[in-house]
C-alpha cells in the first residue's frame, strides 16, 4: 500500500522506534527544583515578573512576554523564587532563568484548573487566542514558535486548512505517537479550536505509517467532524512543515515563504493538545510528554514532565545512563542536539532525550574531499545542492551560496546523513547563513 | 566537576545518525563490480592481461603515495580510488602493450589528473581515461595493437587482428559480417566478448552483470548510460548505413568498442560527472553524440574515450545550467 508523500528527496533512518513506541506515558513525580528559561520560544525573551524569595503557585506567570513574538512562562510548580540564573541550553546559549524550589517537607501541589469551560467551542476565536497566549503556548515539535502570533495570520493571507502534525519523523521519538494513542480526543478538540479561531472548516492530521494504531484512534476520535486523518509515506523529513503541507494538499510553499503564504497553519500534536487543555481548563503550558530513550538509557520511557525538571532527574526516573552511554541529545537524533551538563532543564520545546551508545555516536570525525556523488542532491526535499553549499562554505565563499538558493535549507540533515565523505554539510551551511544577509 | 556534568559525553552537531556509507566502500564495491568484465579480459587474452592490469594498479598505487608524500598529506591509499583508477586504465588497454606503458599512464592519470588537481573530488576529467588517452596520442602504434582473443591462454604471443570497430571503420560492414560469419554470430560474438580490443572492453555480458549489481546498490543510476547508449544507437541508426539515413545498425555499435565500459564505469564516475538529474541526462547524450559522431566521422575508429573526456570539461557548466529546482520557487514567468 502506497502512502502520499513529498516527492523530493527525503531519506529513511532506521527508526528505533520501538524502545518506547509500546510504553504507556508515566507521570513524573513532581521535582523539588525547577530551572525555568525564560526564553522557552524563538522571538524576544521574557521579562521575569516575580523577585527571588516569592511565593509562586503552579501556573502562576512569572515572565511576561515582550513583544509580540513571545510567550510567558509560568512556574511549573509551587514554592519559593530561588534565584535567577543563567543556564546553558543544548543550543549552546546561556538563557536568563528563574529557579523555583518547593521546601523538602512541602507535598507536591498539583496545578487546579482555573476553569471548566465545556463549551469552549462557542468563544469567539479573540477570546479563544487570548487563552492560548495566556497559557503561553509555542510549538511543541522542537521549533518552539508562539502559537497564539501562528494563528493570527494577516487579513491578506486567508487560512483554509489546519494541519496536526503527527508525523514524528525524527527516529527514536514517539512522544507525540503515545499522546495520539493515549489522548486522541483532546488532540481532535485542540484541532477543532484551530479551525474555529482560524475560521476554517477542513482539518487534517497527517500521521507516518509506521504508527498504524495512533491512525485508528484519531480516526475514532474525528469522527464527525470535517477532519481528515491521512497515513504518510515515513520517509524523514516527513513532519517538516513544508513537506506535509506537500504530502497531504499537494500545495508547495514558496520558497522562502511560510505556511500561510498557502493558505494552511500546521500544529504540533502536543501542542494541540494544550490548545485544549488552555482553552478549556485555562491549564498554561507548564508539562509535556518527552520520550526518555536509546541504547543509553537502562529503561527507556515516555514520561510526562514539569517544564523546568533537570535532564539528568528525566535520565534517573529512566534508570539512569548506561556505561555505554556516549551522547545525550535533546531533540531527535537529525535535529536535536548533543550537550553534556545533565542539569539542562526541558523546555517546552524538548520533544525526547536520545541517549546514544558509544559506539553508535557520530563525534567530529574527520571528513573528506566531496566526490560529488549527488546524493545529498537526491536527499534533500527542497531541491538543493547541498555540496555547493557546503563547498562554498568551506572556501569561505559564503556570498556564492546565495546563488544556490542558501537560505531555502531548512537544516534537516539528510544531506550530511547521506554523504560518503562524512562531510558536516548542514553545519556548513548553517555557519554560511550566519556570514551572509539573506 | 560539577553534578550532573559528565565529560564523558560527546557533544557534536547534527545530525547524529549517519547512513554509514563512505567513499572507501564505494570505491571498493565499484572495483569489486568490475571482477566480472576482468575475468573475462584473463580468459580472452591470457596472463598478459593480468600483468598489464597489476601494473596499471601498482603504477596508480605507487604515484598516489609518492605525490601525497611529496606534498606531505595524508597517504590515502585506502580509499581505493588509485586501486580502481589503476584496474579501470588497465582494462582499457590492449593486453598486447609493454609493461612500461602501463606504468607512465597509470603515473599521468593519478599523479597529474588526479592528485596534482587537488586529489580525489578535485580532478577535472576521469583520471584513467586521461592516462589511456596519454598513451593513446603518445604510444599510438601499441595502444592499436590488438591481440586475437584465445582461450586457451596462448595470449603471450598471440595474433593480432583489428577490431570490429576498425574492421567497421577501414573495410565497412560487409567485411565484418564475412569475418564474423553471420549478424547473429556477430551479435553473440560482441555480447561474450570474443573479439579484439582493450583486455577489459569486450565482454559486454560481464560489464552488464557488474553493472546491473551497482544499479541495484544504487550506486549508479541509468540516467547517464541510457542517455549515452540511446544517443549512440539513435546516431548510430540514424547516420550510420551506407544507404542513406536510418539505414544503419544500432546493435553494432552498442556493442563493440569500449562503450559498455565507458557508459557504465567512465561517464558515470561521480566526481567528473553532472551531480543533477537533469544535467546527467544532458551529459550522457553528450557523450552519445560525440561518441557516434568520432566512430562515423572521424579519424578513430572508436569515441567514447575522446567523448567522455569532452564531456568531463563541460560538467561544472553542465552543473551550473542545469540547477535543480528548488522546493517552492517561483515559475518563470
Amino acid at each position: 500500500m502506497s502512502f502520499t508523500t513529498f516527492q523530493l528527496g527525503g531519506i529513511h533512518p532506521p527508526e528505533r522506534k520501538e524502545l518506547v513506541a509500546a510504553s504507556a506515558i508515566e507521570e513524573m513525580k513532581s521535582p523539588q527544583k525547577v530551572i525555568i528559561p525564560l526564553s522557552q520560544h524563538i522571538g524576544a525573551p521574557c521579562k521575569a515578573s516575580v523577585e527571588v524569595g516569592q511565593e509562586v503557585k503552579a501556573g502562576q506567570v512569572i515572565g511576561a512576554p515582550e513583544g509580540f513574538v513571545s510567550a510567558a512562562v509560568h512556574s511549573s510548580i509551587g514554592g519559593k523564587v530561588a534565584a535567577f540564573e543563567s543556564v546553558l541550553m543544548p543550543i549552546g546559549r546561556m538563557v536568563p532563568a528563574i529557579v523555583v524550589e518547593r521546601p523538602a517537607n512541602r507535598q507536591d501541589e498539583a496545578w487546579h484548573p482555573a476553569q471548566d469551560d465545556k463549551d469552549y467551542l462557542k468563544r469567539s476565536p479573540d477570546e479563544l487566542k487570548s487563552r492560548i497566549k495566556a497559557a503561553g503556548i509555542v510549538g511543541m515539535g522542537g521549533a518552539t514558535f508562539p502559537t497564539h502570533v501562528k494563528i493570527s495570520p494577516p487579513k491578506e493571507k486567508p487560512i483554509d486548512a489546519v494541519i496536526i502534525n503527527g508525523a514524528e519523523c525524527e527516529p527514536y521519538l514517539c512522544a507525540d505517537h503515545r499522546v495520539m494513542l493515549e489522548s486522541p480526543e483532546p488532540v481532535i478538540e485542540g484541532l477543532k479550536i484551530l479551525m474555529t479561531v482560524l475560521g476554517v472548516s477542513k482539518g487534517y492530521v497527517g500521521i507516518e505509517a509506521n504508527k498504524p494504531d495512533a491512525v485508528e484512534r484519531m480516526l475514532e476520535a474525528a469522527k464527525g467532524a470535517n477532519i481528515e486523518v491521512r497515513t504518510l509515506q515515513i520517509k524523514y523529513p516527513q513532519g517538516a512543515e513544508k513537506m506535509l503541507i506537500k504530502s497531504i494538499l499537494d500545495r508547495e510553499v514558496p520558497a522562502g515563504g511560510l505556511p500561510m503564504d498557502v493558505g494552511v497553519v500546521v500544529q504540533n500534536v502536543g501542542t494541540a493538545y494544550a490548545i485544549y487543555e488552555a482553552c478549556r481548563y485555562g491549564k498554561p503550558l507548564i508539562e509535556r510528554v518527552v520520550s526518555v530513550t536509546g541504547g543509553g538509557v537502562n529503561n527507556p520511557k515516555n514520561l510526562r514532565v514539569k517544564v523546568g525538571t533537570p535532564i539528568s532527574q528525566l535520565i534517573e526516573s529512566c534508570g539512569g545512563l548506561k556505561s555505554s552511554a556516549g551522547k545525550v541529545i535533546s531533540g531527535g537524533p537529525m535535529m536535536g542536539f548533543a550537550f553534556f551538563d545533565l542539569n539542562t532543564p526541558v523546555t517546552k520545546g524538548t520533544s525526547g532525550i536520545v541517549v546514544l551508545e558509544d559506539k553508535d555516536a557520530t563525534g567530529n570525525d574527520k571528513y573528506y574531499n566531496c566526490i560529488r556523488c549527488g546524493r545529498c542532491v537526491e536527499a534533500c526535499p527542497m531541491g538543493l545542492m547541498p555540496l555547493m553549499l557546503s563547498l562554498y562554505s568551506e572556501k569561505g565563499h559564503y556570498a556564492d551560496a546565495k546563488d544556490y538558493k542558501l537560505f531555502d535549507c531548512f537544516e534537516c540533515g539528510s544531506c550530511t546523513y547521506v554523504c560518503p565523505a562524512n562531510r558536516p554539510i548542514v553545519q556548513q551551511i548553517k555557519l554560511a547563513k550566519t556570514q551572509v544577509k539573506p | 566537576m560539577e553534578a550532573g556534568k559528565n565529560n564523558n559525553l560527546i557533544v557534536s552537531v547534527s545530525p547524529h545518525l549517519r547512513s554509514g556509507e563512505s567513499i572507501n566502500r564505494i570505491m571498493w564495491t565499484v572495483t569489486a563490480s568490475l571482477l566480472p568484465a576482468y575475468a573475462m579480459g584473463f580468459y580472452y587474452f591470457g596472463p598478459k592481461a593480468v600483468f598489464v592490469t597489476l601494473f596499471c594498479i601498482l603504477g596508480s598505487m605507487g604515484s598516489e603515495y609518492f605525490v601525497q608524500k611529496l606534498a606531505g598529506k595524508e597517504i590515502s591509499l585506502k580509499d581505493g580510488s588509485a586501486v580502481l583508477t589503476g584496474l579501470l586504465l588497465g582494462m582499457n588497454m590492449p593486453s598486447s602493450v609493454p609493461y612500461y606503458i602501463p606504468l607512465v599512464s597509470s603515473f599521468v592519470a593519478v599523479a597529474i589528473t588526479k592528485q596534482l588537481f587537488g586529489g580525489i573530488g578535485y580532478n577535472v576529467f576521469n583520471p584513467a581515461l586521461m592516462g589511456r588517452a596519454f598513451a593513446l596520442i603518445t604510444w599510438p602504434r601499441a595502444m592499436t595493437t590488438w591481440a586475437e582473443p584465445t582461450a586457451d591462454f596462448t595470449g603471450m604471443d598471440a595474433k593480432t587482428t583489428a577490431t570490429p570497430l576498425g574492421i567497421l571503420k577501414e573495410q565497412g560492414v560487409d567485411k565484418l559480417l564475412e569475418v564474423f560469419g553471420d549478424k547473429m554470430h556477430l551479435y553473440s560474438e560482441l555480447l561474450l566478448g570474443h573479439r579484439a580490443g582493450s583486455l577489459g572492453e569486450t565482454s559486454v555480458i560481464a560489464i552488464l552483470v557488474g553493472a546491473a549489481f551497482l544499479l541495484v546498490r544504487g550506486y549508479i543510476t541509468l540516467r547517464i548510460p541510457a542517455a549515452f547508449l540511446g544517443s549512440v544507437a539513435a546516431g548510430a541508426w540514424v547516420f550510420g548505413g551506407k544507404q542513406g539515413i536510418f539505414t544503419g545498425d544500432p546493435l553494432i555499435h552498442l556493442l563493440s568498442g569500449g562503450l559498455m565500459l565507458g557508459a557504465f564505469y567512465m561517464a558515470t564516475d561521480y566526481v567528473t560527472c553532472p551531480t543533477t538529474k537533469k544535467g546527467q541526462v544532458f551529459f550522457g547524450i553528450g557523450c552519445g553524440l560525440l561518441t557516434i559522431l568520432i566512430r562515423l566521422k572521424a579519424g578513430y575508429p572508436e569515441g567514447v574515450m575522446f567523448a567522455i573526456l569532452i564531456m568531463n570539461c563541460f560538467t561544472p557548466l553542465i552543473d551550473r545550467g542545469f540547477k535543480t529546482k528548488v522546493f517552492g520557487a517561483k515559475k518563470k514567468a
